[in-house]
């Protein structure tokens, strides 16, 4: 039962904390927010990560190393995308 | 996961991480907030990959250096047009990453799970494979490859659930059979199933809900990362998967509001009929009323006039790439004194904050940037509004008329400043299939046609 308390515990504060401060993003900067989290998604690729430390049949780790190709492909590529879009807002001097 | 360690770095990660996005609420601080995001990442990744070193590091390399290299190349070159099309694609690839992992961990062998991690490991993989495929057909919408209407098949709801109760009773016999060879088989048809429930899903949604329909995917990417943290007892995937969902369905809410859609309509494909045609609405009295001329000269006089200005753009300027013009335009107004700013609508682009990085990819300062609700009531001591590519969302008949799709629908007051010029493409309706009575209007000036070469007739004109 501890395990189930925890993890959902854990799920729905870090669900209500985000809303949060996500309510507090204006809406002009809405799209790199979205990018950015789009890339913290791909945080799974660390699942991957530990998968591929076991040892593993030969399928499950072409599927982990598929994993870690398209986790780092949405990670640099949404992280690099949202830099680049903040770096456009600019303010008149 | 197991030891203390381990918690501290996971706190550590998600704390920082919260932080960046807090930095996210001004554009000053953002920048800075994005960086911290980078660097818990990058964190978390060097702390799991020193402690757990992964066997054939070479392999992993390569997957990683070629996803990075794709990733980098198309975050550099894609337009701000593009923009929506490749979150919706790298949803995807979220998704497929998460029900990847779900499913390795499902069937591995002396994985031996909990009944709570073989919970987590087939929502994972359902929720992951239906966030891939429909994603991609989202992308594929946005891209404008795939036709905009609905696709409705006979009885697609019906459809829509039997595979849902197919998937639940594939779930419910993967657990039960869990650990035996069978399992294998069950999972694996249960990603087959996910999928398609992911495309039947999708294909009924229309072009005009896209905005909403990318942000419900950026929450069930945030959704499938979490599941597949319970299934891997991994309290950092928990922990970022439900910030990300968090800010999935926040945008998600947004996007419903702005274009006064309940999620369960526009999951269903459908939009309320129009119910009755326009009827023209009281004409506004205005000065231009009176003036003669053609509209290309009655639009010269009316911006030489003005020194008050709101522009309202939408869609159509991105798609006629007029963003240039504005801007130009925008500087001859202010060289001649006149104040110049832009209303933004919550869904003129095609996701959420679209219209914003349209604008500031070709220079427009951010401080000249408003939000519907800030800006709306200053259009009624305005001289001058500038319609740009935008129908629906500027629509009078949203707040006059009952009983037609945008009934309701927040709009930007443009139809109350003093004189409005329109530069649509034709005067056919826009998504919603509902005429703009702002176009018949005393006080609008309408030019039809191509945003971009009337912008440039205008500029070149008022330049001499």
């Amino acid at each position: 039962m501890l395990p189930l308390i925890i993890m959902l515990g854990i799920f729905f504060f870090l669900l209500g904390v985000g809303y949060f401060l996500v309510s507090r993003v204006p809406t002009l900067l809405h799209t790199p927010l979205m990018s950015a989290t789009n890339a913290i998604s791909s945080i799974t690729i660390l699942g991957a990560f530990l998968l591929l430390s076991k040892s593993l049949s030969p399928l499950i780790t072409v599927l982990a190393i598929f994993a870690v190709l398209m986790a780092s492909f949405n990670c640099i590529g949404g992280f690099l995308l949202t830099d680049r879009m903040f770096k456009m807002f600019r303010k008149k001097e | 996961m197991g030891f203390p360690l381990e918690y501290l770095v996971a706190a550590v990660v998600i704390l920082l991480f919260l932080v960046g996005i807090a930095f996210f609420r001004s554009p000053r601080t953002a920048r800075l907030g994005g960086w911290l995001n980078i660097l818990a990442y990058a964190g978390a990744v060097a702390f799991v990959v020193i402690r757990y070193p992964v066997f054939g590091p070479e392999f992993v390399l390569i997957a990683v250096l070629l996803g990075g290299t794709l990733g980098s190349l198309l975050a550099v070159r894609v337009s701000m047009l593009g923009v929506p099309q490749m979150i919706a694609f790298q949803h995807g690839c979220g998704g497929a990453a998460a029900f990847l992992i779900a499913f390795s961990e499902f069937i591995r062998e002396g994985a031996d799970l909990t009944t709570l991690a073989q919970v987590g490991g087939v929502l994972g993989i359902i929720v992951g494979a239906a966030t891939f495929s429909g994603s991609l057909i989202a992308a594929g919408k946005l891209a404008r490859k795939i036709e905009q209407r609905p696709v409705f098949l006979p009885s697609h709801t019906t459809i829509v659930f039997g595979l849902l109760f197919f998937a639940l009773l594939l779930s419910v016999l993967a657990i039960f059979e869990y650990g035996l060879p069978f399992a294998v088989g069950l999972a694996t048809g249960l990603i087959v199933v996910s999928v398609v429930i992911g495309v039947i899903f999708t294909i009924r949604v229309g072009g005009a809900d896209m905005p909403v329909i990318i942000s419900f995917f950026n929450a069930t990417a945030g959704f499938a990362a979490a599941f597949c943290g319970i299934a891997l007892s991994n309290f950092l995937l928990i922990g970022c998967g439900a910030c990300v969902a968090a800010s999935g369905s926040l945008l998600t809410i947004t996007m419903c509001r702005a274009m006064n859609r309940n999620l369960l309509g526009v999951f269903s494909g459908i939009r309320p009929s129009v119910a009755r045609p326009a009827e023209a609405l009281e004409p506004v009295p205005a000065e231009a009323s009176s003036e003669e001329g053609s509209p290309f000269d009655r639009a010269i006089a009316a911006l030489k006039r003005a020194k008050d200005v709101i522009i309202a753009p939408g869609y159509g300027m991105a798609l006629s790439q007029a963003q240039e013009q504005v801007r130009s335009l925008a500087k001859w107004l202010k060289e001649r004194g006149a104040g110049v700013r832009y209303a933004i609508h919550p869904v003129a682009g095609r996701m959420p904050g679209h219209m914003n990085v349209l604008l500031a990819e070709v220079g427009v300062e951010y401080d000249e940037l408003f939000e519907m609700q800030v800006i709306n009531d200053d259009f009624k001591e305005a001289d001058l509004a500038i319609v740009i590519g935008a129908c629906d969302v500027v629509n009078p008949a949203a707040s006059t008329r009952q009983g037609t799709p945008i009934s309701g629908m927040p709009i930007l007051k443009a139809h109350e400043a003093n004189a409005v010029i329109v530069l649509n493409y034709d005067e056919k309706p826009g998504f919603s299939g509902v005429d703009n009575p702002l176009y018949g209007m005393k006080h609008v000036i309408p030019i039809w046609g191509d945003a971009k070469a009337n912008l440039n007739a205008l500029l070149s004109s008022l330049q001499q």
